[in-house]
């Protein structure tokens, strides 16, 4: 090789060694480390592990409420999700945008506040039932505290993601399907059922597939609701088990936990085997169909929207603001009463809550400022490099995010128990092991904007620069960033909020000194301080909006698709 | 079958007339073609006709009954029209039989009955045997066959196609138009057809619509069209007549007049009712040109020969009037050269109607 290609090989080379380095680090290495658990404890190939976690009657418990709560949700999701997704998409219902937006909010708001808000609004002490003295005598069990409250809220949370997978199905379907239906004598309701639905199958499934993965691997919920009712699911059996148990049972919690994963790729493979035999691809670039005129029902069809909004998003907020304004557990709600108490004491008096909030921002902002950096060569390789292989990266990074958040927390525990090897640096029990979980797990949500971006943007804008005499780095700093830089941000920003209030794989990482807004959140809703609860989960809530706004500034310069709340 | 008869139909989107005043009245079983430039708003039409768009202005009647007009608009499903799009429009998620009897299915007939229709559809269009088909595994031709028998399975009394052949190779689309044209004979359907094609509405339609920016340019026989264009735009655009600078020299007495045409006088065509006048226009077809003449004719400079194989397409610009450049066929063995100076005279014509005059 002569040294001019050398040279002009090495940068790209650099590059391509700095990216794969990182990955195996953040998806890579913990996905072994989890599985060597499992084969080989303590060094050795043996069955041990998985005979034990095999053998106990609780593994059985949980597997089937997990099951029984995922599936279930899954159908409420795939259910209201498909219904909402044709009704916005096909008929002439009125101010879309808006209806989009309220609609997709509940998938930015984290599970847990979602859960807490919910349970504010049925219980005793509801302050809301109290505003027209409907709630329920003190001592009364909260109706949520069940299999199927669980369930309502799993498809309440994950309703919006089957609702956007469907609708940007529905979006490609040509009108000249329908249209040719409706030629041949077909009603818009036979149409819908004979045509529309069969071609959106796919859609459907990968949303319900996706919808599954995630009742399936959620913490907060089943946490807020179940754990009261004594009905434990897979994380929130891992949860208790390594809170009672520690660093003991780290072996046993593998197990469980790669019994979710299994739960949860199952899932996708039937996904995958399903939809290979309906593989209707629809290559048509012709315009979507005309909207169906609702007519006499448009007022009705609104009504139920707008309902149904209200009831999913603006009635649960609304419990949780009133519950931040309450004094203490149970009293009614009145003018008297109201106060910001709450505010001051987790925000400034609580030593643990104002260190949360510490915590979440900078771990927050950390996660979504490393992702956005690694996210621009990563994309840069998977989009536009050349080397086949390097595809297969997209698909590593996806994984840690696509397996249940339990997996990756249990796997970074079992990473970090001991110190690092050779460097003796201890990241157990400290911030830095939930940093690292956040960067691994959170990395693909600034990678797609970022590749959905690369795909927008003229390879030759690039390929002037080259030709004009820049290298590699020189590029890559002048051209590329700031070309793709409005998509990887708004990743970090999508980063950020999922972060801020995360609570899957805090709960099981943190440490005294080391809590999240989630932890607090949590243990003061397990401790009866609802109240306190509330007013963290409305000030995280309130952040969110703020961010949601803010990233909005960004929409103009943003590939379609990368901001979900946004039509 | 039915009449179908559009009274100054208007589509606007936005502020952009896609059709614009176009009355078009197609007879009891008659084979209209719409012919015209891309994005002349033909699709438009035809989508009007069906119901999926709705008139801004104007009425469309079919059979005696309003269907588009100020009073609303029937449904699509309600008009029993057969549609055949384009890029075929069949379900991937049905057999080939299911797509056909679609429609059957939608109007409960009952199960044999149907099953039979869809026979005979498939049989029509020759395709038996492959009812248990997906369209995915079907040749582009095979598909055509089966939207056309998607279409036809519930005898609608108007057909309408768009730009049916425009995906087919050219062998498959010169069998595909016989298929048509003997359909169009033994079932006698009042067809509309879209296509930019002129050799395929000119051997299939009984008339021809040319659409020019959304207006109708010319209702007309295949063969008016093209003897007889209305105006500067269908002549040139059928069969790339050549367009040349005219005066009106003397009025028109059974069907023809003189003209001056580059400085030399002959007689052309004409309508009735012509009288002298300037600034006129006349279409002349390559077959109307003779290369190098004896007589009289006017000079010129032949810019570039492109040989097409049979014949080669000239450019030649007269001396008199150097701006204009002609573009004709000259058929084997062609005798002009590039470069060269050549004479050519026009033998006939015919004299475009000044704007505005009645068609
Ligand atoms: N739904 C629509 N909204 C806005 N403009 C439209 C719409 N449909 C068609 N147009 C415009 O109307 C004009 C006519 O379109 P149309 O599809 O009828 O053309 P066409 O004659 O069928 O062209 P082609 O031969 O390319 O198919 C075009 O300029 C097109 O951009
Ligand atoms: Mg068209």
């Amino acid at each position: 090789m002569s040294t001019r290609i050398r040279e002009s090989r090495g940068q790209e080379m650099v590059l391509t060694a700095a990216v794969a380095i990182v990955i195996a680090l953040l998806s890579l290495l913990p996905m072994l480390r989890l599985i060597k658990e499992i084969v080989a404890p303590g060094g050795t190939l043996s069955t041990v592990a998985i005979k034990a976690g095999l053998a106990s009657p609780a593994t059985w418990i949980a597997t089937w409420h997990t099951l029984v709560v995922g599936i279930g949700g899954t159908l409420l999701a795939v259910l209201s999700g498909t219904l909402v997704a044709v009704l916005v998409t096909l008929t002439d219902i009125r101010a879309r945008s808006a209806m989009v937006l309220c609609y997709v909010m509940p998938l930015m708001i984290a599970p847990q506040v979602t859960a807490l808000a919910w349970l504010q609004l049925f219980g005793p002490a509801s302050p809301f039932l109290k505003l027209f003295g409907a709630a329920p005598p003190l001592g009364t069990r909260n109706p949520l505290y069940s299999t199927s409250g669980i369930i309502l809220l799993l498809g309440v949370q994950y309703g919006p993601l089957v609702f956007l997978l469907v609708r940007a199905g529905l979006r490609k379907l040509p009108r000249e399907l329908v249209e040719a239906a409706r030629a041949g004598g077909a009603g818009w309701f036979t149409v819908l059922v004979t045509i529309v639905l069969p071609l959106m199958t796919p859609s459907i499934m990968a949303a319900a597939a996706l919808a599954f993965v995630s009742c399936v691997g959620n913490f907060g919920i089943p946490a807020f609701l179940g754990i009261p009712a004594n009905y434990l699911v897979l994380p929130t059996l891992i949860y208790q088990k390594l809170a009672g148990g520690g660093p003991a049972v780290l072996g046993e919690t593998a197990f469980l936990s790669v019994l979710i994963g299994i739960i949860a790729m199952a899932g996708i493979l039937t996904q995958e085997i399903m939809s290979r035999r309906r593989d209707y691809r629809i290559s048509s670039t012709s315009l979507p169909a005309e909207p169906y005129e609702l007519g006499r029902w448009r007022p009705a069809v609104h009504a139920g929207m707008w309902l149904l909004i209200i009831v999913v998003l603006v009635l649960p907020l609304f419990g949780l603001v009133l519950t931040s304004l309450v004094p203490g557990y149970g009293i009614a709600l009145t003018a008297k009463t109201a106060t910001l108490d709450n505010y001051r004491f987790v925000l400034f008096e609580h030593d643990a809550a104002s260190r949360a909030f510490f915590n979440s921002f900078w771990l927050s902002i950390a996660a979504a400022f490393f992702a956005v950096l690694v996210a621009v060569p990563i994309g840069y390789l998977i989009a536009w490099g050349k080397q086949r292989w390097v595809r297969l990266l997209n698909l590593s990074v996806e994984l840690p995010y696509a397996l249940p958040g339990v997996v990756l927390a249990i796997a970074s525990l079992l990473m970090f128990l001991r110190p690092i090897p050779l460097t003796g640096i201890q990241l157990y029990n400290t911030v830095w092991i939930i940093l690292y979980a956040y960067l691994a797990r959170f990395l693909v949500l600034a990678l797609r904007p970022t590749i959905s971006g690369y795909h927008q943007i003229d390879r030759a804008l690039e390929e002037a620069a080259q030709v004009a005499g820049a290298g590699l780095f020189t590029r890559m700093r002048t051209i590329i960033f700031p070309l793709v830089a409005p998509a990887a941000i708004a990743g970090g920003l999508l980063i950020f909020m999922t972060a801020l209030s995360e609570l899957t794989v805090s709960a099981l990482l943190w440490s005294s000194g080391s809590e999240t807004i989630g932890v607090v959140m949590f243990s003061f809703e397990q401790g009866g301080d609802s109240n306190y609860a509330a007013a963290m989960s409305v000030i995280t809530v309130a952040v969110t909006f703020l961010l949601m706004l803010v990233t909005n500034l960004l929409a103009p310069y943003l590939p379609t698709g990368v901001l979900p709340w946004r039509d | 079958m039915a009449r179908l008869s559009l009274d100054n139909v208007t589509k606007s989107f936005a502020n952009f007339d896609a059709v614009k005043d176009v009355s078009i009245d197609v007879g009891d079983g008659e084979f209209l073609a719409v012919l015209g430039p891309s994005g002349c708003g033909k699709t438009t039409l035809l989508r009007l006709v069906a119901g999926f768009e709705k008139v801004t202005s104007g009425e469309i009647r079919i059979g005696s009954e309003v269907v588009s007009g100020k009073g609303g608009s029937v449904a699509p499903e309600k008009r029993r029209v057969g549609i055949v799009f384009q890029n075929y429009a069949l379900w991937p998620h049905m057999t080939v039989a299911e797509n056909i009897g679609y429609s059957l299915k939608v109007a409960k007939l009952d199960k044999a009955v149907a099953r039979r229709k869809v026979e005979d559809a498939l049989a029509l269009v020759n395709l038996q045997g492959l009812g248990e088909r997906r369209p995915a595994n079907l040749s582009g031709g095979q598909r055509q066959r089966v939207a056309l028998a998607r279409c036809l399975v519930a005898a609608p009394s108007l057909v309408l196609f768009d730009e049916p052949l425009a995906n087919l190779d050219v062998h498959l689309r010169a069998s595909m138009e016989d298929e048509f044209a003997s359909f169009h004979k033994r079932t006698g359907t009042t067809i509309v057809y879209i296509t930019h094609d002129q050799a395929e509405a000119m051997a299939l339609a009984d008339r021809i619509a040319v659409m020019d920016g959304g207006r109708l340019a010319q209702l007309a026989t295949p063969r008016e069209l093209y003897h007889e264009p209305a105006n500067e735009m269908v002549a040139s655009f059928i069969s790339q007549g050549i367009l040349l600078p005219a005066d009106v020299l003397s009025a028109e007495e059974r069907g023809h007049c003189k003209v001056r045409v580059l400085g030399a006088e002959l007689i052309v065509r004409c309508r009735p009712g012509e009288r002298p006048r300037t600034g006129a226009k006349v279409c002349c077809r390559s077959a109307d040109l003779d290369v190098s003449p004896d007589g009289p004719g006017f000079d010129g400079l032949v810019k570039r020969v492109i040989y097409q194989g049979g014949s080669a397409r000239i450019e030649f610009t007269p001396s008199t009037n150097p701006d204009l450049t002609l573009h004709f066929e000259q058929p084997d063995p062609v005798a002009l050269e590039s470069g060269a100076q050549a004479r050519l005279r026009i033998r006939s014509g015919w004299l475009i109607p000044a704007a505005g005059a009645a068609s």
